[in-house]
């Protein structure tokens, strides 16, 4: 069966779809996250959806899924990348993704769940 | 106003969903239609043939591209033959739902198209047609 790969990074767990979601892929993602976070003890979890041509309502109310459950496990879910195409149609369908924290890109979504986690370092280094 | 082009395509279950965007997609880049206008279109067509495979048993999808003039419109027709919508208005409201679903799709798909006709019968099934200008 067809699956999206989910990538360990020190605590946290990177997802990037490069592919069309179809509907059972993205139950699948949000089946396999939540057991990856608990296995792993991740307290972080990146989704890059750059590559995302739409999110309809199938896939924003996984996305808001996928953040709740993370959330009751003790992990921050960011969702990176959003195209401004995408983010456009996802307000006029009516869906502003309430409970999903984003980030423009990878790395600000690192440096968002390190803050969230209170490192110091998120901020651009240890503090000397 | 001139059909310049039609195709058809079923929608038998949610696997099809994905070939509907795809199909949408192409025809709304060669009818020159900007980024932010193809994925309003995308979109809206993936939420209509999702209600058609959940709510109608799955259906049809009728692409038109029109010629108005002056302006160019990609038509798309969703056919059900499913139990049908016993209130309209209802099933038009955000958050309304008997699916389990967010309640978006009919909704977000009118406010993501420049016209959107809903006709339905109970017992006899469902036609959605939306049109996005450019």
């Amino acid at each position: 069966m067809e699956r999206i790969p989910i990538l360990k990074m020190g605590d946290c767990l990177l997802v990037t779809i490069q592919v069309d979601m179809h509907d059972r892929l993205a139950t699948t993602l949000q089946d396999d996250l939540t057991e990856r976070i608990v296995a792993a003890r991740a307290r972080g979890v990146l989704i890059d959806i750059s590559a995302l041509e739409i999110v309809d309502s199938f896939i924003g109310r996984t996305l808001g899924n996928i953040a709740a459950m993370s959330r009751v496990l003790d992990a921050r879910t960011v969702v990176v990348g959003m195209q401004p195409a995408v983010a456009i149609t996802l307000v006029e369908l009516g869906l502003a993704l309430p409970g999903v924290s984003t980030a423009l890109n990878v790395e600000k979504g690192m440096a968002l769940i390190g803050r969230a986690l209170g490192r110091a370092e998120a901020d651009g280094g240890p503090e000397t | 106003m001139a059909v310049l082009r039609r195709d058809s395509r079923e929608i038998r279950g949610t696997q099809d969903i994905v070939g509907v965007r795809q199909v949408v997609r192409e025809w709304a880049i060669s009818m020159g239609f900007s980024l932010v206008d193809q994925t309003k279109i995308v979109t809206a067509a993936s939420e209509l043939a999702r209600n058609a495979v959940v709510y109608g048993g799955g259906g049809t999808l009728a692409l038109e591209a029109l010629n108005d003039g002056n302006r160019r419109g990609l038509r798309l027709a969703f056919e059900d033959q499913g139990p049908g919508i016993p209130d309209v208005e209802a099933a038009l409201r955000d958050g309304f739902t008997t699916g389990g679903g967010l309640g978006l799709g009919l909704g977000g798909a009118k406010r993501l198209s420049n016209q959107f006709e809903i006709a339905s019968r109970p017992g006899e099934g469902t036609r959605v047609v939306i049109t996005r200008w450019r």
